[in-house]
């Protein structure tokens, strides 16, 4: 059993809870996940590590309510337990590996979209604390589903938050910020895209466009975790790759993007979509791809 | 009673099994086990003993059983096996200690494996354990996976004394026990989950979600957490697939991930949270027995079921017994078929499978004779749901993960007739070093690495 040390909701169905979890603690680094069961009949979820701390044995998971799994983690309260936690699974982003002097020279700008905010922060805090600053734009529907900006602000070198509304910092989709940063005279080595699929999809075909060479990180749909069922199978170039022992980061410019977005809806119903789009109201945007 | 015909086995109904995941064999009673029992003529230099990858003592045990003494019989069987109830149920007996049987040069040879079956059956219904060590060593040592070969190393390395902790990467104990083989032939909750409890009794611990090579290392095991030898069963790996158009259209999906939904996830249980495909016309493509397991579970799951496998009857991989239940159930068989292209509707589901007829040409690497395409043979399957069932690969991640340790040109690790790899102190056997085989196989490479990694203790 894994205990949950803190838990809190976010915003409007956003949760963050850390666990206890010694080993993964231990040896995870940014770009990693976990996979987690709620309860011993609970499906496996996948989930994108947030933070660690590894004097505490804690991780810190970020996570949206999307169907009944996510939606039963998220009545856990502190003091209550995970039935399993498993993990660091993945491999770490590639800057980890990178020698320290190559990094400090690069650019390097991270666009996170709703939730998305949570993978990023580990690796712009990763980065902060070998010194390496890095922009960060941070994309939400609106001011109140925004998270995480405190935590964001302390790690990165300039925060650019943009809400789809316009009701809070800047306006419009993160692809504006980004050609506003670039129209600016921002130069850009490289970019660390995520969020919903639809969303990197289309940081994508920009930076391409710019010539900016770009990673995404993936959360398909996935069993084990550990390479076995191979339902992460994703299109990367003209080789399939297995999110779960090949990525979850990939070069976003090789991604099938419209293939992954076809395989996440293979467990989807109509029903489940229709309660989907109800349940989050006007939150309900089918950016996270996983109703449409 | 005629000698040289064995006691007939009771069945599920085909029909009425082909709707449930109820076992489908069930087993003898006492009578009839004491009745088969009897037809051994306890031969001086018993074959069947040659044959079984584990040495159980099958004459002694039979013995037993022709008196009656079950629970001796059990204590017999142990002193080999850690798992008999899962062994009766899926050794490939027919090649191996019943291939050797002498009683079935003239006649059937004996029913070892439902015999061994009835024994590991009567002593978990009447609560007898297998004996453990009397005294412990107090050595530690980790086993990764707990899998047939794991377990099997960590129960006889248990009954010699040692200190073992199985590690396991997923939520529950068992390997392919519990992911791969359905419940139809072989039970989790009665079996499986009683067959570990044993293996536990002896003294082993076992920790789940521990992915080694992520959550730890080998290197870490023997260097911080104090383990002086460490067993790698870690299993097949990742699922191939054709390389063929479509592959990845929703609706097709590996063996692997269609089993481990069924039976590690219990998705056939419409109470179950996890969801699985339900199609109406489904085609296994591959021929071995995991193929036959997920075309037998979706069948149960509503479907019309294909086996399409490219060579013919003669060259299926699968073990006789599986063909011979799959077709009684009502699998149809598309043999000397081979898929070229999987068809998609324009929302990227499947439609249909484009496939050729095949022909058998000359024999291959293998001995078999190469399947070769028929001119002008294609023709379109309509189908909802595609399960590849083509073998697995090595997974890297202990692999790529352990300073020194060696791989061949397969990626599977190198190890040695010991179970020893290119890395001291670290012994390796199963699927991981063979490639894909059989639960008896690892069990066979799990014992000897035991033994191995004895001597190795013993003399450092």
């Amino acid at each position: 059993m894994y205990k949950i040390l803190v838990a809190k909701e976010l915003t409007t169905n956003i949760y963050l809870m850390e666990v206890e979890a010694k080993r993964v603690a231990a040896s995870a680094l940014p770009g990693q996940f976990v996979i987690v069961r709620t309860d011993e009949n609970s499906e496996r979820i996948p989930l994108t590590i947030c933070d660690y701390d590894r004097e505490k044995g804690t991780v810190t998971i970020v996570f949206q309510i999307v169907g009944g799994g996510t939606q039963m983690m998220s009545a856990l309260k502190a003091g209550d337990s995970f039935h399993d936690f498993v993990g660091p699974l993945g491999c770490a982003s590639e800057f980890c590996k990178e020698p320290l002097e190559e990094l400090k020279k690069k650019n390097i700008l991270f666009v996170a979209g709703g939730v998305g905010a949570a993978p990023v922060y580990p690796q712009v805090k990763w980065l902060h604390e070998q010194g390496v600053n890095a922009d960060v734009i941070v994309g939400s529907k609106t001011k109140d589903l925004l998270i995480l900006e405190k935590e964001m602000e302390e790690v990165a070198g300039n925060l650019y938050v943009t809400t789809d509304d316009g009701s809070y910092g800047r306006s419009g989709m993160v692809t504006q910020t980004i050609k506003d940063l670039v129209a600016e005279g921002k130069k850009y080595d490289v970019c660390v895209a995520i969020g919903p699929m639809i969303m990197m999809k289309f940081v994508c075909l920009l930076t391409k466009e710019l010539e900016i060479p770009t990673i995404v990180s993936l959360n398909p749909i996935m069993v084990d975790g550990t390479g076995m069922c191979g339902a992460c199978r994703v299109t990367v170039g003209d080789k399939v790759k297995f999110a779960c022992v090949d990525g979850p980061e990939f070069d976003g410019h090789l991604v099938d993007f419209d293939e992954a977005m076809t395989r996440q809806q293979i467990y989807k119903t109509a029903e489940g979509r229709a309660y989907l789009a109800a349940k989050e109201g006007a939150t309900h945007h089918g950016g996270c791809g996983n109703c449409n | 009673m005629d000698v040289f015909k064995k006691v007939p086995v009771r069945e599920q109904d085909a029909q009425e099994r082909a709707t449930n995941f109820a076992e489908v064999c069930l087993g003898y009673n006492l009578e009839e086990a004491m009745a088969e029992a009897s037809r051994c003529i306890n031969c001086k230099n018993a074959q069947c003993v040659q044959g079984c990858p584990v040495s159980i003592n099958i004459p002694g045990f039979i013995a037993q059983v022709k008196e009656g003494k079950i629970e001796e019989a059990y204590q017999t069987i142990s002193e080999s096996s850690a798992l008999p109830a899962v062994c009766g149920r899926v050794c490939p007996q027919e090649s191996q200690c019943e291939g050797k049987c002498i009683r079935g040069i003239r006649g059937d040879a004996i029913s070892i494996g439902k015999l061994e079956r009835f024994v590991a059956d009567y002593a978990r219904e009447n609560g007898i354990k297998p004996e453990g060590a009397k005294e412990k060593n107090g050595k530690k040592v980790a086993v990764i996976g707990s899998g047939p070969s794991g377990l099997t190393c960590a129960g006889d390395l248990a009954k010699m004394g040692y200190d073992v902790t199985i590690f396991e990467a997923l939520h529950e104990a068992g390997g392919v026990l519990v992911y791969g083989i359905p419940e139809f032939r072989l039970p989790k909750e009665a079996v499986v989950k009683k067959e570990i409890e044993n293996v536990k009794s002896l003294g082993v611990k076992i920790e789940t979600n521990v992915v080694v090579g992520k959550s730890v290392t080998i290197d870490e095991l023997l260097t911080e957490e104090g383990f002086e030898a460490v067993f790698i069963g870690s299993g097949a790996g990742l699922p191939k697939f054709m390389g063929i158009p479509g592959e990845n259209a929703n609706g097709v999906f590996s063996a692997n991930e269609y089993l481990t939904r069924s039976n590690l996830m219990k998705a056939f249980d419409e109470n179950s949270t996890t969801p699985i495909m339900r199609g109406q016309k489904v085609a296994v493509v591959g021929g071995g027995n995991v193929a036959m397991d997920a075309a037998r579970t979706a069948l149960r799951l509503g479907a019309e079921v294909h086996i399409v496998y490219r060579r013919s009857e003669e060259e299926l991989p699968a073990r006789v017994e599986e063909v011979h239940h799959a077709k009684e159930e009502g699998i149809i068989f598309d043999l000397l078929t081979n898929p070229v292209e999987i068809l998609k509707d324009e929302k990227g589901w499947v439609t249909g499978m484009k496939c050729v007829k095949m022909m058998l040409g000359e024999p291959d690497e293998s001995g078999r004779r190469r399947p070769v395409v028929q001119p002008d043979s294609e023709f379109t399957m309509e189908l909802d749901t595609v399960i590849m069932s083509l073998g697995t690969s090595p997974n890297p991640l202990i692999s790529s993960t352990t300073e020194g340790l060696e791989v061949n040109k397969w990626k599977c690790i190198v190890a040695d007739e010991n179970g020893l790899t290119s890395k001291e102190g670290v012994y390796a056997g199963g699927d991981a070093v063979t490639g894909a085989a059989t639960v008896i196989l690892a069990m066979g490479a799990g014992k000897a690495a035991a033994k191995g990694i004895d001597e190795y203790l013993s003399n450092k």
